[in-house]
């Protein structure tokens, strides 16, 4: 399960974050911006060769000591960041990507919403009740 | 020192090459020895062979070979590795000592020198007891040898030389010091590297034999060990490939043995080496993954053998050592070709290096507090200085058992590593290690993560009390995560930098962060961000801010004393902070209230002001600079003793100013340049926040986007909302001003459309409006510059439509003056167009006139100018074609010479205007006209629309013109005007040119001589008249074919005679029988001499039929003969 979450806007600043709440907050909101960079260079990448059916799931962006980092682009340049802690091994790439499916579709639906004007910080409460359950559960 | 511990040793990180020992070299003052010496040892390029050399005198003693252990039955390991083995086998040790000696082949004490240097190998030998080092024997010659086999002298004495010297022919070398020094010293060297590859095989292979002697339980250390040694020794012979292999066995099996506490450190410390000479060869071998694969075993393995719980800190230190290390690898790799990727690459390592390294601090700091006085006697010192095995504690070295052997000591020693560890600059190593990081990132394209390892750096630098340095850090990456806008991380750095900035006293940075920590990008709560609000107004009070919580007690005590300094300090107590480049407190925003003013408005500006933070601000002045800065003086608002102005929380406020603009500034920008606020006063420190432009800061536009964004979906529901929506104020940070409004009529009257060449009218009418007297009005008029290039050239414009002008005339009158206007005068004025060409054009008409008017009380003189355009169409007024007939009026294509024809032209009107035809003439080229006087046809005829006029004219080619076959007949001229014009007004001449005409000459022209009608039963003579036009006697032949409609008397068939240029006629009295039109009897004409002329072609002149007229009665003749 994921110890932080983020959602990414297309111009780079964060529409939702959040992290377990025991430990280093800031931490994880460095994480989150470093991964950017990889982000960014895979997007490019991809721009270049295949524009049309490019694969939304971006994979393993960079690993750390502690953490593994995911990332996911929507077509419309919104990113998601999962950062699983390293030491959970029984996590599978699948897994990883489920979890990223389920978080767009709920995406989806808070960008759906006629109240909520787009590149405002996400603060639906379904968006975050689908984001706890992939949370690791604290105490 | 304690820092330097875990460095690698210098003997594990250099390539092993090779070590051979050159004996019987005087390299000091023997200038043939230095020779040899400096080409051993100079320009070694890779090409040469990986040899160490060194020069040693011949008695040198080398280290001694202890006694070959026979048995290791009762043998007990103390370590893994000695830490003297490796330099001795580079250094000490060599591979193959060589003893240079001068002697030639035909030396006359050739006996004494050879026994002399039997005894010196010997000595070399004695010395090297027990070892397998070889020996060598160079002899240096003066002479150059001749080819092998052909001195026998030399032979037998080599042989002889051999032979007492106990060698080998293949160690006997000759070095003959002549010119090619340098390429005998690579052959020589090329043989010695065989020499040590051969000692470096004998030596792997005796290491290995010991295996079979050693059993698994008491001899676990020595299993690393041999295969340590071997892989080193492989190393030395160059062979990298056996060398990885046996350091990989050792790698296994160092993590095999049995791990204590005790005994992890030296574990640690043997598997860390082992590792860098595997990543090291990896790399070596282009297979960077294997290197890093290792690497990560590496660590997986080692990660949790933390060892010494009060020692901790030793862990963190030989982590960040196993990484940095590893980097360092990486990035030398890189340096010789390799590809590192943007995921991959040494900064990851350094990165890791730098956080390890920030553990053991953390960890140096919880453990190394208790520390008292320093242990005495110093359990960390060895007798001989320095430890006999790699990774051991000084104060139990070679103890291999599970318990310490003294509890006591061991207490020491912890205390002891504790205390140094304090001295240790924990700071200094986390920043290298973070720039290192730094440097790597940047090249790999991740600027966010140098971003982040900056500000940890400048954290790192707060840490060491560097508050320069870390301000320096922080404050360029700031503006990064401003503009990606990741606040919480931006309000984190902040408060660090706010941190730093009251622990220096720098009055402006402290200023500058509460702004922005003030401001509505920081994420910190209410109740700190009331109280950095209170600190601010305390600095703009000139008094102490509080201390900042988390900062030191003795540094807060040090910042106090400087804050006192600078207070104390008079002067300097203004500053102006610049706010468009960060996220401040006070937002401004700027406008025009429109973007132009006439100059006879007064231009309004707002000013919008909003504060973030908790408690209201109060400011003491406002002031807005223009690029004019003549308008500055009225936009100042300033506050008046208590009446100050105060910016309450979140509420906007808006300060309007206005003035009135100057007529030089007509049609210039009014640029705001700058907005600036004071904040403080006169009696404490005065700050003041100055924007560029018209206001905004790092964020605003941004918010502006998002605002305009969310006002496209709630469109109508914004308008509703009454109060001001401050995301949507635009700002508008220049107006124009512009002329005054024009109080005149300008009318224009015309007939369009305009035809070619005519001088066209257009009636303009100005008629004032203004209740003053308007001066100088001025017209300009014609052409409308910026239209199609051509047209200037085809177009003319004059006032004086009395004659037709000429092509001087321009395309644009400018600045005609009309004199002054009354309140209500009218004025009119005619303009005349000259079009030469057809199309649209449009035309300008631009009045300017000057008027006093006074706005807001000031007396002005404005310049006002109305302009009128109008888009008139050329068209041609009339058509004219031209045909050339015969007098038959049968088309011609060619003219025959001396023969009349006909000229007919029709003018057809295509204007929609009646046209007036005046006159038209022929002006006639090479043909002449046939009338005497020539009279137009169509004077003062009147043309509408379609309606055409023809004219007929009877031409004749003189017959003198056959030289040519076509001729230019001349002009057509038609004047004209538009039937509607006055009288007096210019008459337009249109000039058409007449077609060419192709010319024949015939040489027989006939005609008829035979009146308008016949009568029926009435004679009807005709005469034909023949002219021979050739200068040859033409014979002509002539019948008459019979005709039913009439009789005929005259010779039916005859053949004639024509002379030259004369004429013969011939006479026929014609009976006409028929009513009617009737075909004439036909004349069959033919020219036996010439027979291209043909009957018909001769027939065409001939009158084909005639008019014949019924017989009327009698009584009627009279009225007949009337008609």
């Amino acid at each position: 399960m994921a110890v932080c979450i983020a959602v990414i806007a297309k111009e780079n600043y964060p529409l939702y974050i959040r992290s377990v709440p025991c430990q280093n907050e800031l931490k994880f909101h460095y994480t989150v911006h470093t991964s950017l960079d990889v982000v960014e260079e895979k997007v490019s990448a991809v721009g270049k060769s295949l524009a049309d059916q490019r694969e939304l799931y971006l994979g393993l962006l960079y690993p750390t000591e502690d953490y593994k980092v995911y990332g996911y682009v929507t077509n419309s340049k919104v990113k998601f960041v999962i950062v699983v802690d390293s030491s959970n091994t029984s996590l599978r790439d699948n897994e990883i990507r489920s979890m990223f499916r389920k978080l767009h579709n709920s995406f989806t639906d808070v960008m759906c919403n006629p109240f909520y004007n787009p590149g405002d910080p996400i603060q639906s409460k379904a968006f975050n009740g689908i984001v706890s359950g992939m949370m690791v559960q604290t105490g | 020192m304690a820092g330097s511990q875990w460095e690698l040793p210098p003997e594990l990180c250099c390539r092993p090459m090779a070590f051979v020992a050159l004996t019987g070299l005087d390299v000091v003052y023997n200038a043939v020895h230095r020779a040899i010496w400096d080409a051993f040892c100079a320009n070694r390029r890779a090409d040469r062979v990986p040899i160490s050399f060194k020069v040693l005198p011949g008695d040198h003693e080398y280290p001694k070979c202890r006694t070959k252990r026979t048995s290791y039955e009762w043998y007990i390991p103390k370590g893994i590795v000695k830490t003297g083995w490796m330099n001795k086998h580079l250094n000490l040790v060599p591979a193959l000592v060589v003893l240079f000696y001068e002697l030639d082949w035909d030396d006359p004490q050739w006996k004494e020198k050879q026994s002399e240097c039997a005894t010196k190998v010997e000595i070399v030998r004695t010395s090297l007891q027990g070892r397998n080092t070889k020996v060598a024997v160079v002899l240096i010659q003066k002479k150059t040898p001749l080819p092998p086999g052909e001195d026998l002298v030399a032979s037998e004495r080599a042989s002889a030389l051999c032979s007492s010297c106990d060698l080998s022919g293949k160690s006997l070398f000759v070095l003959p010091h002549t010119d090619h020094l340098v390429g005998y010293i690579i052959r020589l060297e090329n043989a010695f590297y065989e020499h040590a590859q051969t000692y470096y095989y004998t030596e792997i292979r005796r290491v290995k034999s010991h295996k079979e002697f050693l059993n698994k339980t008491t001899h676990q250390l020595l299993f690393v060990r041999h295969q340590f040694k071997m892989a080193f020794l492989s190393e030395l012979k160059q062979d990298t490939q056996n060398a990885l292999k046996y350091y990989r066995a050792a790698y296994s099996l160092v993590h095999e043995l049995r791990a204590h506490e005790t005994n992890m450190l030296e574990i640690k410390t043997m598997a860390g080496f082992i590792n860098y000479k595997i990543c090291r060869l990896c790399f070596q071998h282009n297979t960077p993954l294997d290197a890093i694969a290792q690497f990560r075993k590496h660590i997986d393995l080692c990660k949790k053998k933390i060892g010494c719980a009060e020692l901790a800190f030793e862990h963190s230190a030989w982590m960040s050592k196993q990484f940095q290390s590893f980097g360092e690898l990486f990035d030398e790799a890189i340096k010789l070709g390799l590809t590192a990727i943007q995921t991959q690459n040494p900064g990851f390592y350094y990165q890791q290096a730098a956080c390890y390294s920030q553990d053991r601090k953390q960890m140096a700091q919880q453990l190394c507090q208790a520390g008292t006085t320093y242990p005495s006697p110093d359990p960390l010192d060895t007798q001989s200085g320095g430890l006999d095995f790699y990774g051991q504690r000084p104060w139990r070295q070679g103890h291999q058992s599970i318990d310490p052997t003294d509890p006591e000591k061991e207490k020491l020693g912890i205390l002891a590593l504790q205390i140094k560890e304090r001295d240790v600059p924990h700071s200094e190593l986390i920043i290298a290690l973070l720039s290192n990081a730094v440097a790597q990132f940047k090249k790999y394209k991740c600027p966010r993560m140098k971003s982040h390892l900056m500000v940890q750096m400048g954290e790192e630098y707060y840490h060491a009390r560097d508050y320069t340095k870390a301000l320096k850090l922080l404050d360029y990456v700031m503006c990064d995560y401003r503009t990606e806008r990741w606040w919480p991380l931006l309000t984190a750095i902040l408060t660090t930098a706010l941190h730093c900035a009251y622990l220096m006293a720098s009055v402006k940075d402290y200023v500058i962060y509460c702004m922005e920590l003030l401001g509505r990008a920081s994420t910190l709560k209410e109740e700190q961000k009331s109280r950095i609000e209170k600190n601010l107004f305390k600095v703009l009070m000139n008094d102490i801010p509080e201390a900042e919580s988390e900062c030191d007690q003795s540094s807060v005590g040090a910042a106090r004393s400087l804050w006192t300094d600078r207070m104390a300090l008079s002067g300097s107590n203004e500053l102006t902070v610049e706010m468009q480049d960060y996220i401040p407190f006070i937002q401004c925003k700027a406008r025009f209230q429109s973007p132009s003013f006439h100059v006879d408005q007064p231009i309004q500006l707002q000013v919008f002001l909003r504060a973030d933070c908790p408690h209201p601000v109060s400011f003491s002045k406002l002031t807005v600079s223009l690029s004019n800065q003549e308008y500055n003086q009225w936009c100042v608002v300033e506050s008046s003793g208590q009446d100050s102005m105060t910016l309450l929380p979140g509420k906007p406020r808006c300060y309007n100013f206005s003035f009135v603009a100057k007529t030089e500034d007509v049609g210039k920008k009014v640029e705001m340049t700058g907005i600036e606020m004071m904040l403080g006063g006169d009696s404490g420190r005065c700050v003041f926040l100055s924007w560029r432009g018209a206001g905004g800061d790092a964020a605003s536009t941004q918010e502006a986007l998002q605002a305009s964004r969310s006002s496209r979906r709630w469109g109508r529901g914004n308008e509703a909302r009454q109060e001001l929506d401050w995301d949507t104020l635009t700002l508008q940070h220049s107006t124009m001003i512009i002329s005054r409004v024009p109080r005149i009529c300008v009318q224009l009257s015309h007939q369009p459309p305009a035809l070619t060449n005519e001088m066209f009218c257009i009636n303009l009418t100005v008629q004032s409006q203004e209740d003053v007297m308007a001066k100088d009005v001025k017209l300009t008029a014609g052409l409308k510059p910026g239209q199609e290039a051509g047209l200037g050239q085809t177009t003319h414009v004059t006032l004086d439509g009395s004659s037709v002008c000429d092509d001087n005339a321009p395309a644009l009158l400018t600045d005609v003056p009309l004199g002054d206007l009354t309140p209500g005068e009218k004025l009119e004025k005619c303009v005349y167009m000259k079009c030469v060409s057809t199309g649209p054009r449009i035309f300008l008409f631009h009045v300017a006139y000057s008027i006093d008017t006074a706005v807001e009380g000031r007396h002005i003189v404005c310049n006002c100018h109305k302009d009128e355009t109008v888009t008139v169409e050329t068209v041609v007024p009339f058509e004219v074609s031209v045909k050339f007939v015969s007098t038959k009026f049968e088309p011609l294509e060619q003219v025959a010479v001396d023969i009349p024809f006909l000229l007919m032209t029709d003018i057809l009107s295509s204007s929609p205007w009646p046209l007036l035809l005046s006159s038209s003439s022929l002006q006639l080229l090479t043909v002449t006209s046939s009338t005497p006087q020539l009279q137009s046809q169509l004077q003062q005829v009147v043309l509408q629309t379609g309606e055409s006029a023809s004219e007929c004219f009877c031409l004749r080619c003189p017959a003198d013109t056959s030289s040519s076959n076509t001729v230019a007949t001349g002009q057509y001229v038609v004047s004209w005007r538009r039937k509607c014009s006055s009288a007096d007004s210019p008459l337009i001449q249109t000039t058409v040119t007449l077609p060419h005409v192709i010319l024949e000459s015939v040489p027989l022209y006939i005609y008829a001589d035979l009146p308008s009608f016949g009568r029926v039963r009435d004679s009807l003579p005709v005469r034909y008249h023949i002219e021979n036009r050739t200068a040859q006697v033409q014979e002509v032949e002539i019948a008459v074919d019979p005709s039913d409609a009439f009789m005929f008397s005259g010779l039916k068939q005859v053949r004639l005679r024509v002379l030259p240029s004369t004429e013969q006629q011939m006479l026929y009295n014609y009976y006409p029988l028929m009513a009617g039109y009737q075909t004439l009897p036909q004349l069959n004409i033919s020219l036996p001499r010439c027979p291209t002329s043909s009957s018909p072609t001769l027939r065409r002149f001939l009158p084909q039929r005639i008019f014949v007229k019924p017989q009327g009665r009698q009584p009627d003749d009279a009225s007949i003969a009337a008609a």
